[in-house]
């Protein structure tokens, strides 16, 4: 006899995270002490503060405040021929000379002084940059150590990464750097640069400079040849008169894919080598047989680190429609217990938006997003009166054409939209002109398996999201850029292989 | 050395010949088990001499039995140093490091009373400092080197990664106090294996404070554990003991080695021998040194092949 299987009813968690009760948290702000941050910073060439030839100088600010904490040059292009002739100096005379296992030990000592100056460094990367202070004490600055640690490593073994190939460096490095995650970005530039035997020029974006300088202080603490690591602070046109110096022999560069762009016209006959590290629109995909409350949890990590500032961020939620209901009701009950507000407390989930010129972009998006005919719902969430600040924000009924499904916000905004198989989802994720991340939400392994060989992306998680490790190669596809940065293969761009 | 002991003596000569105005104190020099420094259970010790016939210490002369606790502490051990994050191991190595630089001007001391001369001894001590840095930054990285992502014919996902094989026992070279030890020792730990570590016997000081630099390193107790004593002593119960799992011979006695080869069979450990490696030179370092204590484990996952979206775009 034939026995009917009785359909099991599909086992959810309904429970509504209750946080409307008279508990609340109090204030835990971290204090601001531990942070020393001079009233005006000079450029750092040649191992030493040199005043800008422009004599010009800017205000940064703490965008949570709109207080000013320092003033930084503007380098111009002579500033940057000085850096440039200062960094091909020191390749010339030192550094491509120096035995590679001393060239290891100083990036290791960098790595330790990072390690020693934690706190302080995190600190400032919150004033300066608006991420929560969990953020940066617990993923930026330690990451960013580690990725000195790592790349230290590997300066005296290159000959085993390549095999039957001669490595040699490339000369002078030009980077340019975003304002998302300042410090670590500026790790994964020079790390990678110096163990490879290359020499540095390196700008970091015009709102958040500080922790650069940091670094600038803590290169000359390590002893660290004088022109080996130049640190320039500026704005576009800082950078445009980097890439367009004919003595650079690299130019890499993490920002926007319309920057990204620009550099390969700029630098197109010429012998300069790039990499690019531009936008993304991930998808973050959730089958219905995922771990929904782990998804959920995922999703809000993937949209929400950082505000949202994030390349890879999980920006376009794809879920399979069987679960959706339950999914957006779990996200809607999700972003209203996430606390928004000061950056250095430490119950803070997320901070403030870099820039207001950011926070603008957002608006407009939001804007877009409503007129374009997709229901909008933000946490209830009180914004503070100063600042720049923007509650986490879902999008749902997002049609594939939309604008806030197609083009990068760089915001805390979700947009959802639902699939009903495989083939559809791969052909909706795969549908834009980004690729540098993806997520999938499953159970099944198999599942896993397929959809990673399926997305056209550089980086895909699965069962987590966000994640990054020295050891692990992250870039993207398409007009996410190219070249990688990370693990092994984070070498190759700055090696000429023979 | 102007001390009350005419023989014995450990410490650095002031090289003045006088009387100092204080005793020195004398420092024992013990074995290393599971974090702890025991003397060796037997009691037994024995004095090596150096080449102007100064006796160095009452080295323990350790036995059959310190060897199969240092076992024990190696295995207890095991299971949580080869879970430690690969970054973290280095880490520990180079705190290794650190504490070696600090205490350079004791081993060269010690390198000194045993026969080495200052410059041969800033050398070695620079050399051993060297190395463990060398293996911190292999700890994180080997495995990208010798792990392959299979592409087999059917529908599944396949690698192959090494692991660590567990306990390893180590015969130290037997001609130099520091580097050698430090050598061997240090890409077996870098791959996340635990060991015995038999220093050299007739120069065996620096085994014993090298000790102190790994018990003062954040290195778990367990992972290394050091003894002093005979390698033709010791030798037949490291190939005997049935949890070890691979033994690490530095030294040119050819019926030793047959005799680690034959005895080993019982458990089919893995067996190396460096006979003739020159530690002073670049091929006494290589990430190939890790692969001697690592095993190969592939995995198999299936992969699904039902969407007929081909990720095109």
């Amino acid at each position: 006899m034939a026995v009917q299987k009785k359909k099991q009813p599909r086992r959810s968690n309904t429970i509504k995270l209750k946080f409307d009760t008279s508990w609340t948290y109090a204030p835990a702000p971290e204090s601001r002490s531990v942070a020393q941050i001079a009233p005006e910073y000079d450029l750092f060439i040649n191992g030493t503060w040199q005043k800008p030839s422009s004599g010009e100088y800017f205000d940064t600010i703490n965008p949570a405040d709109e207080k000013v904490l320092s003033r930084v040059a503007a380098a111009n292009e002579k500033d940057v021929d000085k850096a440039v002739s200062a960094a091909r100096q020191a390749y010339d005379k030192v550094w491509r000379r120096m035995p590679a296992k001393e060239r290891a030990k100083y990036i290791f000592r960098i790595a330790r002084m990072i390690q020693e100056k934690a706190r302080e460094l995190a600190v400032i990367e919150s004033l300066d940059g608006g991420k929560p202070i969990r953020e940066s004490r617990d993923f930026d600055v330690p990451a960013a150590a580690n990725h000195f640690f790592y790349y230290a490593g590997w300066a005296d073994k290159l000959e085993y990464a390549f095999p039957n190939r001669q490595c040699s460096p490339l000369g002078v490095a030009g980077q340019i750097i975003p304002w998302n995650f300042p410090l670590l970005m500026a790790a994964w530039k020079i790390a990678p640069a110096l163990a490879t035997g290359n020499t540095v020029v390196l700008k970091p974006a015009e709102t958040t400079p500080l922790t650069a300088l940091k670094l600038a202080a803590i290169l000359q603490e390590a002893d660290l040849p004088p022109g080996v690591v130049n640190i320039l602070t500026g704005a576009g046109a800082t950078g445009a008169a980097i890439v367009n110096h004919p003595d650079i022999n690299k130019i890499a560069f993490t920002g926007s894919t319309e920057v990204g762009k620009l550099i390969q016209r700029a630098i197109a006959g010429t012998p300069k080598k790039a990499t690019l590290e531009l936008g993304g629109k991930a998808a973050n995909i959730i089958f219905e047989d995922a771990p929904i409350d782990q998804a959920v949890e995922g999703v809000i990590n993937g949209i929400f680190f950082n505000q949202g500032h994030v390349c890879c961020a999980g920006s376009r939620l794809y879920v399979q429609e069987s679960v959706a209901a339950e999914v957006i009701r779990k996200l809607k009950h999700r972003i209203e217990t996430l606390i928004v507000g000061d950056p250095l407390d430490k119950n803070t989930d997320i901070g403030a938006i870099n820039s207001r010129q950011q926070l603008d972009t957002i608006h407009r998006y939001l804007a877009i997003g409503k007129k374009e005919g997709a229901e909008m719902y933000e946490s209830s969430c009180a914004l503070p009166r100063k600042g720049f600040f923007c509650r986490p924000t879902i999008f749902t009924n997002v049609a594939q054409s939309n604008r806030i499904a197609q083009e990068e916000i760089f915001g805390p905004v979700l947009a959802i939209l639902t699939f009903r198989t495989d083939d559809e989802v791969i052909e909706k994720a795969n549908n834009t002109p980004y690729g540098l991340s993806a997520g999938v939400w499953t159970d099944k392994g198999s599942k896993i398996f397929n959809m990673t060989k399926r997305l056209r992306a550089g980086v895909v998680w699965a069962n987590t999201f966000n994640k990054f490790d020295p050891t692990s190669p992250f870039g993207g596809y398409k007009e996410s850029g190219y070249g990688r940065e990370g693990g092994l293969h984070g070498l190759l761009p700055y090696l000429s292989l023979r | 050395m102007a001390t009350s002991s005419k023989n014995i003596t450990t410490a650095p000569s002031n090289g003045t010949g006088t009387t100092p105005a204080r005793l020195e104190v004398l420092k024992t020099y013990k074995i290393y088990i599971g974090g702890q420094f025991p003397r060796t259970e037997s009691g037994r010790y024995y004095i090596p001499v150096n080449a102007a016939g100064r006796q160095l210490a009452n080295v323990c002369l350790s036995s059959r039995k310190d060897f199969r606790e240092a076992v024990v502490a190696a295995r207890a051990a095991f299971g949580g140093w080869s879970s430690r994050a690969a970054f973290n191991r280095g880490q520990i190595l180079y705190r290794m490091a650190e504490m070696l630089e600090g205490r350079k001007t004791q081993f060269i001391e010690e390198l000194l009373l045993q026969d080495s001369n200052r410059r041969a001894a800033e050398k070695e001590v620079n050399l051993a400092i060297d190395r463990l840095i060398y293996y911190a930054g292999w700890t994180d990285k080997y495995q990208q080197l010798f792990s392959a992502v299979n592409p087999v014919a059917s529908s599944h996902f396949n690698f192959s990664a090494p692991e660590p094989m567990g306990v390893v026992a180590i015969i130290a070279p037997q001609d130099t106090s520091l580097l050698g030890l430090v050598s061997v020792m240090a890409p077996v730990i870098a791959g996340g294996n635990t060991c015995v570590l038999l220093g050299a016997e007739k120069k065996p000081l620096c085994a014993v404070t090298f000790a102190e630099v790994l018990n003062s390193s954040d290195l778990p107790g367990g992972v290394v554990n050091i003894l002093t004593g005979q390698p033709d002593e010791l030798a037949p119960w490291m190939a005997d003991h049935m949890d070890v799992n691979a033994v690490i011979y530095c030294g040119q006695d050819t019926a030793l080695q047959q005799l680690l080869r034959e005895r080993s069979a019982g458990n089919l450990k893995r067996i190396t021998i460096h006979d003739v490696t020159d530690w002073e030179e670049n091929e006494g370092q290589s990430p190939y040194f890790i692969m001697d204590t690592q095993e190969i484990k592939t995995t198999w996952h299936p992969v699904e092949n039902i969407a007929g979206a081909g990720g095109g775009y």
